[in-house]
Protein backbone atom coordinates (compact mmCIF):
# COMPACT_ATOMS: atom_id res chain seq x y z
CA UNK A 1 0.00 0.00 0.00
CA UNK A 2 1.59 3.33 -0.93
CA UNK A 3 1.34 5.35 2.28
CA UNK A 4 4.09 7.43 1.52
CA UNK A 5 1.54 10.31 1.03
CA UNK A 6 0.04 9.86 4.10
CA UNK A 7 3.44 8.96 5.99
CA UNK A 8 5.01 12.28 4.80
CA UNK A 9 2.14 14.20 6.62
CA UNK A 10 2.59 12.20 9.98
CA UNK A 11 4.34 14.57 12.26
CA UNK A 12 6.69 12.99 14.67
CA UNK A 13 7.65 15.97 16.67
CA UNK A 14 6.38 19.21 17.10
CA UNK A 15 7.91 22.22 14.85
CA UNK A 16 11.10 22.89 16.12
CA UNK A 17 12.05 26.81 15.90
CA UNK A 18 16.01 26.68 15.61
CA UNK A 19 16.42 23.63 13.43
CA UNK A 20 13.56 23.79 10.78
CA UNK A 21 12.74 27.61 10.42
CA UNK A 22 9.43 28.22 9.10
CA UNK A 23 10.47 31.89 7.07
CA UNK A 24 11.27 32.16 3.86
CA UNK A 25 15.29 31.96 3.14
CA UNK A 26 15.37 29.39 6.01
CA UNK A 27 15.81 32.44 9.15
CA UNK A 28 13.32 32.22 11.99
CA UNK A 29 10.66 34.00 11.39
CA UNK A 30 10.22 35.76 14.58
CA UNK A 31 7.18 38.13 13.68
CA UNK A 32 4.89 35.11 13.51
CA UNK A 33 6.31 32.45 15.25
CA UNK A 34 8.27 33.87 18.40
CA UNK A 35 11.60 33.64 19.98
CA UNK A 36 13.70 30.19 19.54
CA UNK A 37 13.91 28.20 22.39
CA UNK A 38 15.14 24.89 22.04
CA UNK A 39 14.11 23.28 25.27
CA UNK A 40 10.50 24.48 24.31
CA UNK A 41 9.73 23.19 20.85
CA UNK A 42 12.19 20.32 20.57
CA UNK A 43 9.68 17.49 22.79
CA UNK A 44 6.45 18.30 23.52
CA UNK A 45 4.67 19.04 26.62
CA UNK A 46 1.87 16.80 26.98
CA UNK A 47 1.92 13.04 26.70
CA UNK A 48 -1.10 13.53 24.20
CA UNK A 49 -0.01 16.18 22.26
CA UNK A 50 1.50 14.54 19.46
CA UNK A 51 -0.70 11.35 19.36
CA UNK A 52 -3.67 13.83 19.10
CA UNK A 53 -2.12 15.57 16.12
CA UNK A 54 -1.49 12.72 14.21
CA UNK A 55 -4.92 10.84 15.30
CA UNK A 56 -6.79 11.75 12.31
CA UNK A 57 -4.06 10.61 9.95
CA UNK A 58 -3.25 7.22 11.82
CA UNK A 59 -7.19 6.79 11.68
CA UNK A 60 -7.11 7.10 8.00
CA UNK A 61 -3.85 5.40 7.41
CA UNK A 62 -5.10 2.27 9.33
CA UNK A 63 -8.30 2.20 7.59
CA UNK A 64 -6.96 2.45 4.04
CA UNK A 65 -4.79 -0.53 4.90
CA UNK A 66 -7.09 -2.57 5.87
CA UNK A 67 -9.35 -1.46 2.92
CA UNK A 68 -6.97 -2.64 0.59
CA UNK A 69 -6.66 -6.21 2.28
CA UNK A 70 -10.44 -6.15 2.33
CA UNK A 71 -11.05 -4.98 -1.88
CA UNK A 72 -7.90 -4.74 -3.39
CA UNK A 73 -5.85 -1.75 -4.47
CA UNK A 74 -8.66 -0.13 -6.19
CA UNK A 75 -10.93 0.94 -3.68
CA UNK A 76 -8.34 3.15 -1.52
CA UNK A 77 -6.80 4.91 -4.71
CA UNK A 78 -10.22 5.95 -5.35
CA UNK A 79 -11.33 6.97 -1.84
CA UNK A 80 -7.79 9.01 -1.26
CA UNK A 81 -9.10 10.53 -5.20
CA UNK A 82 -12.29 11.35 -3.16
CA UNK A 83 -10.27 13.17 -0.31
CA UNK A 84 -8.48 14.94 -2.07
CA UNK A 85 -10.98 16.82 -3.82
CA UNK A 86 -13.32 17.04 -0.88
CA UNK A 87 -10.65 18.95 0.95
CA UNK A 88 -10.00 21.46 -1.75
CA UNK A 89 -13.22 22.91 -1.27
CA UNK A 90 -12.66 25.88 1.10
CA UNK A 91 -13.57 28.95 1.80
CA UNK A 92 -11.28 32.49 2.01
CA UNK A 93 -8.37 31.98 3.91
CA UNK A 94 -9.58 33.60 7.08
CA UNK A 95 -12.72 32.01 6.77
CA UNK A 96 -13.55 28.57 8.51
CA UNK A 97 -15.02 25.85 6.37
CA UNK A 98 -17.36 22.95 7.55
CA UNK A 99 -15.63 20.81 5.51
CA UNK A 100 -19.23 19.00 5.13
CA UNK A 101 -17.95 16.65 2.30
CA UNK A 102 -14.56 15.55 3.67
CA UNK A 103 -16.87 14.65 7.16
CA UNK A 104 -19.26 12.97 5.16
CA UNK A 105 -16.32 10.84 3.62
CA UNK A 106 -14.79 10.53 6.96
CA UNK A 107 -18.29 9.42 8.63
CA UNK A 108 -17.20 11.99 10.95
CA UNK A 109 -20.86 13.23 10.57
CA UNK A 110 -22.34 10.84 12.55
CA UNK A 111 -20.88 11.06 15.59
CA UNK A 112 -20.03 13.67 18.12
CA UNK A 113 -16.49 13.92 20.30
CA UNK A 114 -14.32 16.44 21.55
CA UNK A 115 -13.24 18.14 18.29
CA UNK A 116 -17.20 18.80 18.41
CA UNK A 117 -17.31 20.20 21.49
CA UNK A 118 -14.37 21.92 22.52
CA UNK A 119 -12.03 24.65 21.04
CA UNK A 120 -15.25 25.07 17.99
CA UNK A 121 -12.99 26.72 15.49
CA UNK A 122 -16.39 28.64 14.42
CA UNK A 123 -16.12 29.90 18.00
CA UNK A 124 -12.78 31.39 18.43
CA UNK A 125 -12.17 34.23 19.96
CA UNK A 126 -9.35 35.42 17.85
CA UNK A 127 -10.18 36.33 14.19
CA UNK A 128 -6.68 36.25 11.84
CA UNK A 129 -6.55 39.28 10.15
CA UNK A 130 -7.69 39.24 6.33
CA UNK A 131 -4.82 40.96 4.70
CA UNK A 132 -2.22 38.92 6.11
CA UNK A 133 -4.02 35.52 5.76
CA UNK A 134 -3.76 36.08 2.33
CA UNK A 135 -0.90 37.32 1.80
CA UNK A 136 0.74 34.15 3.81
CA UNK A 137 -1.58 31.83 1.48
CA UNK A 138 -0.20 33.74 -1.80
CA UNK A 139 3.28 33.40 -0.41
CA UNK A 140 3.72 36.70 -0.79
CA UNK A 141 4.93 36.87 2.71
CA UNK B 1 3.63 34.02 23.19
CA UNK B 2 1.09 34.60 20.70
CA UNK B 3 1.65 32.54 18.01
CA UNK B 4 0.76 34.65 14.87
CA UNK B 5 1.30 31.77 12.45
CA UNK B 6 -1.55 29.76 13.79
CA UNK B 7 -4.51 31.76 12.40
CA UNK B 8 -2.27 30.97 8.88
CA UNK B 9 -2.94 27.43 9.73
CA UNK B 10 -5.90 25.51 9.52
CA UNK B 11 -7.78 25.15 13.02
CA UNK B 12 -9.39 22.23 14.32
CA UNK B 13 -11.26 21.76 17.01
CA UNK B 14 -10.63 19.27 20.38
CA UNK B 15 -7.74 19.62 23.08
CA UNK B 16 -5.42 22.39 22.85
CA UNK B 17 -2.42 21.61 24.43
CA UNK B 18 -0.87 25.24 24.60
CA UNK B 19 -0.75 25.82 28.49
CA UNK B 20 0.67 22.73 29.15
CA UNK B 21 4.28 24.01 29.49
CA UNK B 22 2.86 27.44 31.52
CA UNK B 23 1.09 24.81 33.32
CA UNK B 24 3.95 22.88 34.99
CA UNK B 25 6.21 25.94 35.16
CA UNK B 26 2.97 27.98 37.51
CA UNK B 27 2.75 24.05 39.34
CA UNK B 28 6.78 23.95 40.38
CA UNK B 29 7.08 27.60 41.13
CA UNK B 30 3.38 27.38 43.29
CA UNK B 31 5.05 23.81 45.43
CA UNK B 32 7.79 25.71 45.97
CA UNK B 33 5.96 28.31 48.24
CA UNK B 34 4.29 25.06 49.47
CA UNK B 35 1.20 26.00 47.99
CA UNK B 36 -0.90 23.09 46.01
CA UNK B 37 -2.45 23.67 42.88
CA UNK B 38 -6.21 23.18 42.45
CA UNK B 39 -7.08 19.52 41.31
CA UNK B 40 -9.88 18.02 39.73
CA UNK B 41 -12.95 17.17 41.46
CA UNK B 42 -13.24 13.22 42.21
CA UNK B 43 -16.28 11.53 42.65
CA UNK B 44 -14.30 9.43 45.24
CA UNK B 45 -17.24 6.68 44.53
CA UNK B 46 -18.85 3.56 45.47
CA UNK B 47 -20.61 2.39 42.33
CA UNK B 48 -22.14 -1.39 41.79
CA UNK B 49 -23.99 -3.48 39.14
CA UNK B 50 -25.08 -7.09 39.23
CA UNK B 51 -27.14 -9.19 36.71
CA UNK B 52 -30.58 -10.51 38.00
CA UNK B 53 -33.10 -12.93 36.74
CA UNK B 54 -34.70 -10.19 34.64
CA UNK B 55 -32.44 -7.68 34.06
CA UNK B 56 -29.37 -5.22 35.68
CA UNK B 57 -29.76 -3.51 38.75
CA UNK B 58 -27.00 -0.60 38.93
CA UNK B 59 -26.69 1.06 42.47
CA UNK B 60 -24.16 4.51 43.62
CA UNK B 61 -23.42 6.60 47.05
CA UNK B 62 -24.02 10.41 46.23
CA UNK B 63 -21.05 12.13 47.49
CA UNK B 64 -18.89 14.04 45.84
CA UNK B 65 -15.20 14.74 47.12
CA UNK B 66 -13.06 17.80 46.51
CA UNK B 67 -9.66 16.47 47.95
CA UNK B 68 -10.46 16.12 51.46
CA UNK B 69 -14.30 18.41 51.78
CA UNK B 70 -17.30 17.61 50.66
CA UNK B 71 -18.11 19.21 47.50
CA UNK B 72 -21.96 18.06 46.79
CA UNK B 73 -23.54 15.61 49.45
CA UNK B 74 -26.17 14.63 46.79
CA UNK B 75 -25.12 14.55 43.37
CA UNK B 76 -26.12 12.03 40.70
CA UNK B 77 -23.69 8.88 39.74
CA UNK B 78 -26.24 7.19 37.20
CA UNK B 79 -26.61 8.72 33.74
CA UNK B 80 -29.13 8.08 30.87
CA UNK B 81 -26.89 6.48 27.74
CA UNK B 82 -30.11 5.09 25.90
CA UNK B 83 -33.48 4.30 27.19
CA UNK B 84 -32.73 0.51 28.17
CA UNK B 85 -28.86 1.56 29.08
CA UNK B 86 -27.57 3.31 31.67
CA UNK B 87 -23.87 3.87 33.16
CA UNK B 88 -22.42 4.51 36.79
CA UNK B 89 -19.42 6.89 36.81
CA UNK B 90 -16.54 7.07 38.82
CA UNK B 91 -13.50 8.60 39.16
CA UNK B 92 -12.92 12.58 37.95
CA UNK B 93 -16.58 14.06 38.39
CA UNK B 94 -16.25 16.27 35.11
CA UNK B 95 -14.57 13.14 32.80
CA UNK B 96 -17.33 11.12 33.82
CA UNK B 97 -19.99 13.36 33.27
CA UNK B 98 -18.92 14.81 29.78
CA UNK B 99 -17.97 11.32 28.32
CA UNK B 100 -21.33 10.18 29.30
CA UNK B 101 -23.13 12.54 27.76
CA UNK B 102 -20.86 12.02 24.73
CA UNK B 103 -21.94 8.03 24.57
CA UNK B 104 -25.45 9.14 24.85
CA UNK B 105 -25.39 11.40 22.05
CA UNK B 106 -23.45 8.95 19.81
CA UNK B 107 -25.58 6.42 21.25
CA UNK B 108 -28.73 8.13 19.67
CA UNK B 109 -27.06 8.89 16.16
CA UNK B 110 -26.08 5.33 16.24
CA UNK B 111 -29.84 4.42 16.10
CA UNK B 112 -31.43 7.27 14.21
CA UNK B 113 -28.55 5.54 11.71
CA UNK B 114 -29.18 2.01 11.82
CA UNK B 115 -32.39 2.29 12.64
CA UNK B 116 -32.29 -0.71 15.80
CA UNK B 117 -32.43 -0.32 19.31
CA UNK B 118 -28.51 0.21 20.87
CA UNK B 119 -26.49 -2.73 22.49
CA UNK B 120 -24.45 -2.29 25.45
CA UNK B 121 -21.68 -3.62 23.78
CA UNK B 122 -21.72 -0.74 21.41
CA UNK B 123 -21.71 2.16 23.73
CA UNK B 124 -18.87 -0.21 25.52
CA UNK B 125 -16.76 -0.66 22.53
CA UNK B 126 -17.11 2.83 21.90
CA UNK B 127 -16.22 4.12 25.46
CA UNK B 128 -12.82 1.88 25.48
CA UNK B 129 -11.71 3.37 21.94
CA UNK B 130 -12.27 6.98 22.79
CA UNK B 131 -10.27 5.95 26.60
CA UNK B 132 -7.86 4.35 24.68
CA UNK B 133 -7.22 7.19 22.84
CA UNK B 134 -6.60 9.50 25.48
CA UNK B 135 -4.14 7.00 26.92
CA UNK B 136 -6.22 7.38 30.34
CA UNK B 137 -5.75 11.58 30.92
CA UNK B 138 -9.36 10.78 31.21
CA UNK B 139 -9.98 9.85 34.21
CA UNK B 140 -13.32 8.25 34.05
CA UNK B 141 -13.97 4.74 35.26
CA UNK B 142 -17.63 3.43 34.46
CA UNK B 143 -19.78 0.62 35.10
CA UNK B 144 -22.30 0.00 31.79
CA UNK B 145 -25.50 -2.13 31.92
CA UNK B 146 -28.12 -2.39 30.11
CA UNK B 147 -30.53 -4.90 28.69
CA UNK B 148 -30.27 -5.44 24.94
CA UNK B 149 -32.00 -8.10 22.73
CA UNK B 150 -29.04 -10.31 23.61
CA UNK B 151 -30.10 -9.91 27.40
CA UNK B 152 -29.12 -8.13 30.86
CA UNK B 153 -25.53 -7.41 30.31
CA UNK B 154 -22.80 -5.47 32.76
CA UNK B 155 -19.46 -4.06 31.48
CA UNK B 156 -16.78 -2.06 33.79
CA UNK B 157 -14.85 0.02 31.58
CA UNK B 158 -11.15 1.42 33.30
CA UNK B 159 -9.50 4.82 32.60
CA UNK B 160 -7.00 3.36 30.36
CA UNK B 161 -9.25 1.63 28.37
CA UNK B 162 -9.60 -2.16 29.29
CA UNK B 163 -13.14 -3.44 30.22
CA UNK B 164 -14.70 -6.68 31.95
CA UNK B 165 -17.96 -8.27 31.79
CA UNK B 166 -18.80 -10.18 34.73
CA UNK B 167 -22.43 -10.37 36.82
CA UNK B 168 -21.22 -8.29 39.34
CA UNK B 169 -19.00 -5.44 39.26
CA UNK B 170 -17.77 -2.72 41.39
CA UNK B 171 -15.60 0.15 41.08
CA UNK B 172 -14.45 3.57 42.87
CA UNK B 173 -12.84 3.77 46.32
CA UNK B 174 -15.24 2.14 48.21
CA UNK B 175 -15.10 -0.78 45.78
CA UNK B 176 -13.03 -2.96 47.82
CA UNK B 177 -15.92 -2.87 50.71
CA UNK B 178 -18.70 -3.04 48.37
CA UNK B 179 -17.00 -6.15 46.49
CA UNK B 180 -16.78 -8.13 49.78
CA UNK B 181 -20.70 -8.08 49.75
CA UNK B 182 -21.11 -8.91 47.00
CA UNK B 183 -18.03 -12.18 46.42
CA UNK B 184 -20.61 -13.54 50.33
CA UNK B 185 -23.90 -13.41 49.30
CA UNK B 186 -24.24 -13.22 45.22
CA UNK B 187 -26.12 -15.83 43.21
CA UNK B 188 -26.84 -16.27 40.24
CA UNK B 189 -30.68 -15.23 38.98
CA UNK B 190 -31.36 -13.49 42.08
CA UNK B 191 -35.08 -12.19 42.26
CA UNK B 192 -35.88 -8.72 41.87
CA UNK B 193 -36.24 -7.30 45.88
CA UNK B 194 -33.62 -9.75 46.95
CA UNK B 195 -31.66 -8.22 44.49
CA UNK B 196 -32.04 -4.64 45.38
CA UNK B 197 -31.56 -5.41 48.66
CA UNK B 198 -27.80 -6.79 48.05
CA UNK B 199 -27.16 -3.72 46.34
CA UNK B 200 -28.45 -2.04 48.98
CA UNK B 201 -26.16 -3.36 51.83
CA UNK B 202 -23.16 -3.41 49.44
CA UNK B 203 -23.56 0.58 48.50
CA UNK B 204 -23.92 0.73 52.07
CA UNK B 205 -20.76 -0.78 52.64
CA UNK B 206 -19.33 1.07 50.50
CA UNK B 207 -20.73 4.16 52.26
CA UNK B 208 -19.70 3.02 56.15
CA UNK B 209 -16.04 1.28 55.01
CA UNK B 210 -14.84 4.44 52.76
CA UNK B 211 -14.22 8.07 53.19
CA UNK B 212 -14.50 8.88 49.88
CA UNK B 213 -18.67 7.69 49.71
CA UNK B 214 -21.68 8.82 51.65
CA UNK B 215 -24.87 9.74 51.85
CA UNK B 216 -27.57 7.88 50.22
CA UNK B 217 -28.13 5.12 48.01
CA UNK B 218 -29.23 5.64 44.31
CA UNK B 219 -29.99 2.73 42.20
CA UNK B 220 -31.48 1.97 39.21
CA UNK B 221 -33.38 -1.08 37.99
CA UNK B 222 -33.06 -2.10 34.69
CA UNK B 223 -35.80 -4.85 32.86
CA UNK B 224 -37.06 -5.39 29.61
CA UNK B 225 -40.20 -3.69 30.61
CA UNK B 226 -38.71 -0.73 31.52
CA UNK B 227 -36.24 1.34 33.92
CA UNK B 228 -37.14 2.12 37.47
CA UNK B 229 -34.33 4.94 39.35
CA UNK B 230 -34.80 5.05 42.67
CA UNK B 231 -33.22 8.39 43.72
CA UNK B 232 -32.49 8.51 47.58
CA UNK B 233 -33.45 4.77 48.23
CA UNK B 234 -31.81 4.31 51.12
CA UNK B 235 -30.28 7.02 53.39
CA UNK B 236 -27.95 5.15 55.85
CA UNK B 237 -26.14 8.65 57.04
CA UNK B 238 -28.90 10.54 58.15
CA UNK B 239 -28.14 12.54 61.54
CA UNK B 240 -29.94 10.94 64.46
CA UNK B 241 -31.92 12.74 67.36
CA UNK B 242 -30.14 14.64 70.05
CA UNK B 243 -31.08 12.73 72.99
CA UNK B 244 -30.02 15.42 75.78
CA UNK B 245 -29.73 19.05 75.69
CA UNK B 246 -26.46 20.57 76.55
CA UNK B 247 -27.36 24.21 76.73
CA UNK B 248 -27.34 26.33 80.44
CA UNK B 249 -30.16 27.52 81.73
CA UNK B 250 -30.08 31.31 81.98
CA UNK B 251 -29.13 32.37 85.41
CA UNK B 252 -26.18 29.82 85.86
CA UNK B 253 -23.58 32.36 85.38
CA UNK B 254 -23.91 35.02 88.39
CA UNK B 255 -23.96 38.79 86.61
CA UNK B 256 -21.22 41.00 88.25
CA UNK B 257 -21.49 43.90 85.72
CA UNK B 258 -23.38 45.24 83.15
CA UNK B 259 -22.61 47.50 79.66
CA UNK B 260 -25.17 48.65 77.41
CA UNK B 261 -23.37 50.37 74.17
CA UNK B 262 -26.29 50.88 71.89
CA UNK B 263 -25.43 51.02 68.04
CA UNK B 264 -27.30 52.95 66.03
CA UNK B 265 -27.84 50.68 62.78
CA UNK B 266 -29.97 50.89 60.08
CA UNK B 267 -31.88 47.51 58.31
CA UNK B 268 -30.34 48.23 54.51
CA UNK B 269 -30.99 44.76 52.79
CA UNK B 270 -32.62 41.70 54.61
CA UNK B 271 -32.31 38.06 52.65
CA UNK B 272 -32.83 34.65 54.09
CA UNK B 273 -30.72 31.55 52.58
CA UNK B 274 -31.53 28.39 53.86
CA UNK B 275 -28.80 26.34 54.50
CA UNK B 276 -29.09 22.65 53.91
CA UNK B 277 -28.00 21.31 57.13
CA UNK B 278 -29.61 17.37 55.91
Amino acid sequence: MNTRGLRSQLKDSVPVAGLCPQGAYGVQDSLRSGFTSVKNELLPSHPLELSEKNFMLNQDKMNFSSLRNIQGLHAPLKLQMEYRAARQIQRLPFLQSSNLALDTLRGNDESIGFEDILNDPTQSEMMGEPHMMVEYKLGLM
Amino acid sequence: MLHSAKPCEIQTGGFCFENTRRNAVLESSLSESGYKAPGARKTGTTIAGIVFKDGVILGADTRATDDMVVADKNCVKIHFIAPNIYCCGAGVAADADVTTQIMSSNVELHMLNTGRPALVTMVTRQLKQMLFRYQGQIGASLIVGGVDVTGPQLYSVYPHGSYDKLPFLTMGSGAAAAVSVFEDRFKPNMELEEAKQLVREAITAGIFCDLGSGSNVDLCVITEAGVEMLRGYDKPATKGKREGQYRYKPGTTAVLTKTVTPFPLVVVDESVQIMDTE
